[in-house]
């Protein structure tokens, strides 16, 4: 194809847009409103899942061993648990260690009764494992697991049922996924509906083209980069409105609701935009791509 | 410029039939009946020679303009053939029609200008349509635009322009390609007599630097004045057929 043709076609898809302001307008409005709700709840869905995660990977199983169980059996017993699939990782706390951290806190401001069990390590039969998962769902089998060890004394899991986060996180997804879904039909349903309002005078015009000698692809092509370029506004202004309003949303949110700011934990705007960025401009560039397209292509038949 | 009928007519394809090199046009028995029923064209046969200048005739709803159109292949005929330079229209491929009615200047009875841009653009079009370098394109067009006397209204859009210069804006259109064929469905219909006479002489020119032209005309003063070929349509039927001749019903 010849240069002059793209020069040609870039020009005049960029014409159409301001040849039919309010179409256009139109277009890019409705194209701006839905990715912006798409935006939103992927930027929702994101800062949950995350959150999931982190409070997933903070959850652990706490072993503790029969009296006597020597520290190198204990060690080899860890080395055996850490090489299971379901286990982050496994952290060894001694029996001294045990009882340093807990008199910091039990004896604070009184450290000099510490001194009374000098030399006796009260916690002598308290070394224990801390276990850390990498999926929550597989605690309960897990634990199932360390009580069938022989020289396990007693398990300690985590209040807050492991199921839950794994159930929680599933529905987080169907439910963004069907509003994402539903979004995305309105966003087509609409963005056909303001491109064939403005058909008729295309479809005149196309068949002129026509007649003149054009081929289906000089006709299509104006029309698909009017398309495509509406769809990049139209995408480019909720995600550049979505950047510059999610810190101010989230510290309103953390100001408003300060009793959840030890649970809430946000994700930087930058760890969002790196997949919303990408995400949103195509799906803006491949609804209106799909717009003109289907469109044009209805009256090429002359 | 290079010379009026310069541009080729089908630049692939295998010759469809036997007549010889100086047909460009042939009916055989074509016949056109709308959807709505109205028997438009009744079993026409015509040829016409390259080089040919020729006037088509008629009363109003006679068929001229359904003849122009199967010839642009925007319609299609219920019955018969139609060649034009040695290929059956009936069965060109979709994709070769672009090429087909590249090789074709048509002016509409209706014009057929496109609205949302101006006059300059409308012409550009036409050579943007076959490919042709920007730096020919500017300047071609005004000196296409001064040729049936607008230079000066080349950036005015269609709905500013009277209808005789909407038609000269569209036979500038048909012309800026040098066409093998011109199809003229009453290109003067709209014109006071002194410039009827300039686009008829104009047409004469192009006519003879090559071009196969057909003209559609209820102009009797200038179909007689020109002593050229003259068919006449009445209901669908040709009636008849002259050299040199002038105008009758
Ligand atoms: N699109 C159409 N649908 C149905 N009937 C049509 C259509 N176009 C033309 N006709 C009919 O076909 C017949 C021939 O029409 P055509 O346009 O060829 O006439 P014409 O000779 O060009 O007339 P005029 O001199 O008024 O332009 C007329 O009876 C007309 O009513
Ligand atoms: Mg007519």
């Amino acid at each position: 194809m010849r240069f002059n043709t793209i020069v040609y076609c870039l020009k005049q898809g960029i014409k159409n847009i301001f040849r039919n302001k309010l179409f256009s307008l139109a277009s890019i409005s409705t194209m701006a409103a839905c990715i912006f709700l798409f935006g939103l709840f992927y930027s929702i869905v994101m800062n949950v899942q995350f959150m999931v995660k982190e409070a997933e990977s903070s959850l652990c199983v706490t072993v503790f061993f029969e009296p006597g169980t020597s520290e190198t059996r204990i060690s080899v017993l860890g080395q055996q648990i850490a090489g299971r699939n379901e286990v982050s990782h496994v952290e060894y706390t001694s029996a001294d260690e045990a009882w340093d951290s807990f008199k910091d806190v039990y004896f604070e401001g009184n450290e000099e009764y510490a001194k009374a069990f000098m030399g006796d390590n009260p916690l002598i039969n308290c070394a224990y494992q801390t276990i850390y998962l990498s999926e929550a769902s597989m605690q309960e089998s897990l634990v199932n697991y360390l009580e069938s060890i022989p020289d396990v004394r007693k398990v300690n899991k985590s209040e807050l049922t492991a199921n839950s986060f794994a159930d929680f996180g599933m529905l987080i997804g169907y439910v963004s996924g069907a509003i994402i879904l539903i979004l995305l039909a309105v966003a087509v349903f609409l963005i056909s509906n303001t491109v064939s309002v403005g058909i008729t005078v295309r479809r005149e015009e196309i068949s002129i083209m026509k007649l003149i000698g054009a081929t289906d692809f000089f006709v299509r092509a104006p029309f698909l980069v009017e398309g495509i370029l509406i769809g990049l506004v139209g995408a480019a202004i909720p995600l550049a409105a979505i950047y510059y309003l999610y810190g101010s949303v989230i510290s309103y949110v953390l100001e408003q609701f300060s009793i959840l700011s030890s649970v809430m934990v946000f994700l930087p705007i930058t760890d969002v935009f790196r997949s919303l960025l990408p995400v949103g401009l195509i799906l803006g560039v491949g609804i209106g791509f799909l717009g003109s397209s289907t469109t044009t292509r209805k009256h090429l038949r002359v | 410029m290079s010379p009026w009928g310069s541009r080729k007519l089908f630049l692939r394809g295998d010759i469809d039939c036997i007549y010889g090199e100086y047909e460009m046009i042939v009916f055989e028995n074509v016949s056109k009946t709308y959807e709505t029923g109205t028997p438009a064209l009744n079993n026409v046969n015509l040829k016409i020679e390259k080089g040919e200048f020729v006037f088509i005739v008629g009363n109003s709803g006679s068929g001229k303009s359904t003849l122009i159109k199967l010839l642009l292949k925007e319609l299609e005929p219920s019955g018969g053939k139609i060649y034009v330079n040695n290929k059956l229209l009936n069965r060109m491929k979709r994709r070769h029609i672009p090429r087909y009615r590249r090789g074709l200047g048509v002016v509409f009875q209706d014009f057929r200008l496109l609205k949302d841009r101006n006059v300059y653009e409308n012409i550009a079009f036409a050579q943007r349509v076959v490919g042709t370098p920007a730096r020919v394109i500017r300047r071609q067009v005004p000196s296409m635009l001064s040729l049936v006397g607008l230079a000066e209204k080349y950036r005015s859009y269609p709905k500013q322009l009277s209808g005789g210069e909407q038609q000269r804006v569209a036979l500038a259109r048909a012309l800026v390609n040098n066409p093998a064929i011109l199809l003229a469905d009453e290109p003067t219909g709209n014109l006071d007599p002194r410039n009827s006479w300039e686009i008829m002489r104009l047409l004469e020119e192009i006519n003879k630097r090559g071009t196969t032209v057909l003209v559609v005309t209820h102009n009797q003063e200038i179909v007689d004045a020109m002593k050229k070929r003259v068919i006449t349509m009445h209901k669908g039927l040709i009636t008849s057929d002259e050299k040199k001749s002038g105008y009758h019903q």
